[in-house]
C-alpha cells in the first residue's frame, strides 16, 4: 500500500512523520527534565526546611517541650495549609532509641511507639537512620510505598539527639508536573502545527521534479513526447542530472527515429528507381523494335492515307512512351565533358525566358570560377529541373534565387523560391515518380534530380515553410586521377 | 546659632511639660495569663480602652505564656494586677490580694474537665488512663495540673509513674488541640474555656469527650500586688465590678463568656488550698 504511494505523498508522509517523532522526543526529554528539576527543588526545599526545623526542635526535646515539638513540626503545614505547595504528607521526629517522640500526625504514629512492624517504611527507615552520618540529610525512596523520606539529624552541641523524619508523597508534585507538561505538550502543538504544513510544502514541492519526470518517462512509447511539454526540472542536482539523461536519450530517440524514416524513404525511393529501370529496360527492347518496324514501313511507302494517319499516331504515342521511359530511367551518362563555367551560366539564359513569363524575378549568384569534374549534362539537368519548379512555385512578380558555390569538396546548388510552401505530409513523397501537385507536371522533374543526385553520391535537403521553400543539392567534387 | 538655641529652649520646655502630667499618667500594668482566651488581641485591645477610658489612666496589658512569668512580675512590683489562676493565687498569698472574682453561670465558681479523644468511648475516669499520655495546661494551673494530680493522689499515685508521659501545653487551649489531634490520649482543662471553645470553635471540641467534670472550684481572680494604693485597689474593683452596668462593659464581658465580676472572699479559694496541700506535701 504505502509502497506504490506516490512520492508526492510519501516524501511529506515521512517527512511529517520524523518532524512529529522528533517534537515528541523533544518533549519526552523536557518533560523529563522538568521532572528532574521539579523533584530536584523539592529535595532542595525539603532539606532546607529539615536544617532550619532541627534547630528549634533541638532545643524543644533538649527542654522535654513535647507541645513546643509539636508545634513546629506542624507550622510549615499551618502556614501554607493543608496540601498547598510542597508540603511533606508526615513529618515526625523519632528520638535516639528510634520511637516517635512527636509526629504531625499523632493517631497514626502516636507518642512513644516503635514505627509499626507492618509499616513498609520502618525498616528501611530505621537501616537509613542507623546508617546516617551527622550532620547530613538523607534520602530515601521506598518503591513499596508511593512516598520517600528525607532524614534529617536533630543535633545539639554536635550529639545527636533525634532524627526528623519528613515523609513526601511521591504523587504530590504530580499536579505542578502536568501543568508544566501540558504547556510543553501546548508549545509542542503549536510547533507542529506551524511545521508541518510548511514540511509539507517543501517535501511536496521536491517530490515534484521527480514525479514530472515518472510522468515524461511514461509518455515515453510508440510516439515520443516533445521535451517542451515534459516541463522537465532543470538544475544540477540528481534528479536534474536524470532529467538532462533523458532529455539525451529522448534526443537520441528522435534522432534515431528521424534516421529510420529517412532510411525507409530512401529505401522505397530505391526500390521505386529498381523497378522503374526493370520496367524500363524490358519496354524500351519492343519500343526500339515497334519503332524501327514503324520506320521500315514508312520507308518502303504505303500511300494509303488512312494507314499512314494511323501508323504516325502510333508512333507518336511509342516516342512519348520512350520519352517517359527516358525520363524514368535516368541513366547517369558520366561520360560528359568537364562543367565549366559557361554550362552554368548557360543554364540561367535557358530559364531565363520561363522567367520573363512570369514577371518573376530570378536572382543569379555564381561563385563559380573554374571548371569543375563534374559531368556537365547531369549537373545542368539537376539546375534546370530546380529553377524551372522554382519559377513555376513562385507567385507572379515572385522571387527566385539561386546560388551556385563550392567548398572544399563539395559543389553546392542552393535555389530559393517565395512560393506556396510544400506540406509536411508531401514531404515523404516529394521525390516519388508522378507525385507531382502540380497542374501540367509530370512528377518527374524532382524524381530526376534525386535518381542524377543519387548517383553522383551527392545529397539532396529541402526545407520548406511559409514564405520560402529552399533546394539544396550537394554535389561531391571528384577529382580525376590523371 | 540662634534657631538651634530657640530650638533647644522649645525641647526642654516640652520635656517638662511631659515629666509633669506623667505624674498622674502613671500606666497602670495587668498581668494576663492563659485563664481565658487571650490570644483574641482584638478583644484584649479593646479592653484596654475600656479601663483607660474609665480609670483615666493607661492602662498596659502584659501577656505572657506561663503563669511563672506573670506572678514573678507581681512579685517584683512590675505589674500591679494580673489575672491568674487560683492555685498560683493560694500559693503566693503573701503577695497578692485578692481583687475580684469573674461570675460564670452565676457563680464565682468553674470546673476542670478531664477530656479525651471523643473516639475513646472506654475511658470512664482519669484511672483509665494509666500508661498513657497525659496533656496537662501549666504547671501552676489548677484546673489544667493541680486537679487531675490531686485525683491521681486520690488513688495513690503520682504522674510520672502512672502515665506514661505527660507534657505541658501552656494554655488550655492547646490541651484541647493536643487531645483533638490525638497527640495526647488525655487532657485536664479548664471547663469554662472548653464551654467557650464549644461556642466558638465546635469543630474543635467535637473531637474530644469529657470524661469527668470535677466539683467546683473558685474561678481564677484577679489579684493585686500588696504594693498596690488603697484608692487604686478600690478604683479598679469597682471598674471591674461595674462593668456589665454600661454598654461597653456588657459588651466585653459578653464576649468573655461571664456574667461580670463579683468581690468575693477569699474562702472561696479553700479547696484548691486543700488540694495543693496534698499534693505538695
Amino acid at each position: 500500500m504505502i509502497r506504490n504511494l506516490s512520492f508526492r505523498y510519501k516524501i511529506p508522509l515521512r517527512a511529517s512523520i520524523l518532524i512529529a517523532f522528533t517534537a515528541a522526543v523533544v518533549t519526552a526529554a523536557v518533560m523529563y527534565r522538568v521532572y528532574e528539576n521539579l523533584k530536584n527543588d523539592l529535595l532542595a526545599d525539603a532539606s532546607s526546611m529539615g536544617r532550619v526545623l532541627a534547630r528549634p526542635l533541638a532545643t524543644a526535646i533538649l527542654h522535654d517541650d513535647v507541645w513546643r515539638a509539636y508545634e513546629i513540626i506542624n507550622s510549615p503545614t499551618r502556614a501554607t495549609g493543608e496540601g498547598r505547595g510542597s508540603q511533606p504528607q508526615v513529618m515526625m521526629v523519632l528520638d535516639a532509641r528510634q520511637k516517635v517522640y512527636v509526629s504531625t500526625q499523632p493517631k497514626q504514629y502516636p507518642m512513644l511507639s516503635d514505627l509499626a512492624a507492618d509499616d513498609p517504611a520502618a525498616g528501611p527507615l530505621r537501616q537509613a537512620i542507623d546508617a546516617m552520618v551527622a550532620p547530613e540529610f538523607t534520602v530515601i525512596t521506598l518503591p513499596s510505598t508511593d512516598r520517600f523520606y528525607i532524614l534529617t539529624p536533630i543535633m545539639s552541641d554536635e550529639v545527636r539527639l533525634a532524627t526528623l523524619v519528613m515523609g513526601y508523597s511521591r504523587s504530590m508534585f504530580v499536579p505542578r508536573f502536568f501543568d508544566m507538561a501540558s504547556s510543553a505538550v501546548v508549545m509542542t502543538l503549536l510547533a507542529l502545527a506551524l511545521l508541518l504544513p510548511v514540511t509539507w510544502y517543501w517535501a511536496w514541492r521536491m517530490a515534484i521534479p521527480l514525479t514530472r519526470l515518472a510522468e515524461a518517462m511514461g509518455r515515453v512509447g510508440p510516439t515520443l513526447p516533445d521535451l517542451a511539454d515534459c516541463r522537465l526540472y532543470v538544475s544540477r542536482d540528481e534528479i536534474g542530472q536524470v532529467g538532462t539523461a533523458f532529455a539525451r536519450m529522448l534526443g537520441q530517440l528522435k534522432e534515431k527515429e528521424a534516421l529510420e524514416a529517412q532510411m525507409l524513404h530512401s529505401e522505397r525511393l530505391a526500390a521505386v528507381g529498381r523497378l522503374a529501370a526493370g520496367i524500363a529496360h524490358e519496354i524500351n527492347n519492343p519500343l526500339g523494335g515497334m519503332l524501327n518496324a514503324i520506320s521500315t514501313f514508312k520507308k518502303h511507302g504505303n500511300d494509303d492515307p488512312q494507314t499512314m494517319k494511323t501508323l504516325s499516331l502510333i508512333e507518336r504515342g511509342l516516342v512519348q512512351i520512350k520519352d517517359i521511359i527516358a525520363a524514368l530511367l535516368v541513366e547517369a551518362r558520366l561520360q560528359s565533358h568537364p562543367l565549366s563555367v559557361q554550362d552554368i551560366e548557360d543554364t540561367c539564359t535557358l530559364v531565363l525566358s520561363d522567367a520573363h513569363r512570369k514577371s518573376a524575378e530570378l536572382v543569379w549568384e555564381n561563385d563559380i570560377m573554374d571548371a569543375l569534374p563534374l559531368p556537365s549534362t547531369l549537373v545542368r539537368q539537376i539546375l534546370i529541373n530546380l529553377l524551372l519548379n522554382a519559377i513555376a512555385a513562385v507567385e507572379t512578380q515572385g522571387r527566385v534565387r539561386c546560388h551556385i558555390y563550392r567548398d572544399s569538396t563539395n559543389m553546392i546548388m542552393r535555389v530559393e523560391n517565395g512560393g506556396q510552401h510544400i506540406p509536411p505530409e508531401r514531404m515523404n513523397y516529394l521525390f516519388e515518380p508522378f507525385s507531382s501537385s502540380r497542374e501540367g507536371g509530370t512528377g518527374l522533374g524532382l524524381w530526376v534530380i534525386y535518381q542524377i543526385t543519387q548517383q553522383m553520391k551527392g545529397e539532396i535537403a529541402v526545407q520548406s515553410q511559409p514564405g520560402l521553400t529552399c533546394f539544396v543539392v550537394t554535389l561531391p567534387i571528384v577529382e580525376a586521377s590523371p | 546659632m540662634r534657631s538651634s538655641i530657640r530650638l533647644a529652649l522649645i525641647l526642654c520646655c516640652a520635656f517638662f511639660c511631659a515629666a509633669v502630667s506623667r505624674a498622674d499618667q502613671t500606666p497602670i500594668r495587668i498581668g494576663l495569663t492563659p485563664v481565658f482566651l487571650d490570644d483574641q488581641t482584638a478583644f484584649v485591645n479593646s479592653w484596654r480602652n475600656y479601663l483607660t477610658s474609665k480609670l483615666h489612666r493607661p492602662v498596659e496589658f502584659v501577656q505572657r505564656a506561663t503563669y511563672r512569668e506573670i506572678t514573678d512580675l507581681l512579685r517584683t512590683g512590675k505589674l500591679e494586677f494580673a489575672w491568674v489562676c487560683g492555685y498560683p493565687y493560694v500559693r503566693n498569698k503573701d503577695a497578692m490580694t485578692l481583687l475580684a472574682v469573674p461570675v460564670y453561670r452565676g457563680k464565682p465558681t468553674y470546673r476542670s474537665y478531664l477530656i479525651v479523644p471523643a473516639t475513646d468511648h472506654q475511658t470512664a475516669s482519669i484511672a483509665d488512663l494509666r500508661g498513657k499520655v497525659f496533656a496537662f495546661s501549666d504547671r501552676d494551673s489548677n484546673s489544667g495540673y493541680l486537679v487531675p494530680v490531686h485525683e491521681l493522689l486520690s488513688l495513690h499515685q503520682k504522674p510520672n509513674g502512672f502515665f506514661a508521659k505527660t507534657f505541658f501545653t501552656w494554655s488550655h487551649r492547646n490541651v484541647v488541640q493536643a487531645v483533638a489531634d490525638g497527640l495526647a490520649q488525655g487532657g485536664a482543662v479548664d471547663g469554662y474555656i472548653w464551654d467557650v471553645l464549644a461556642q466558638i470553635h465546635p469543630a474543635l471540641t467535637q473531637q474530644t469527650r469529657i470524661v469527668r467534670a470535677s466539683s467546683e472550684h473558685g474561678f481564677p481572680p484577679f489579684v493585686a500586688a500588696k504594693t498596690v494604693a488603697p484608692e487604686d485597689f478600690k478604683m479598679m474593683r469597682d471598674t471591674l465590678i461595674a462593668m456589665p452596668a454600661d454598654e461597653e462593659g456588657a459588651r466585653l464581658i459578653a464576649q468573655l463568656r461571664l456574667d461580670g465580676f463579683t468581690a468575693a472572699d477569699e474562702q472561696l479559694f479553700d479547696s484548691i488550698a486543700v488540694m495543693r496541700a496534698a499534693a505538695e506535701d
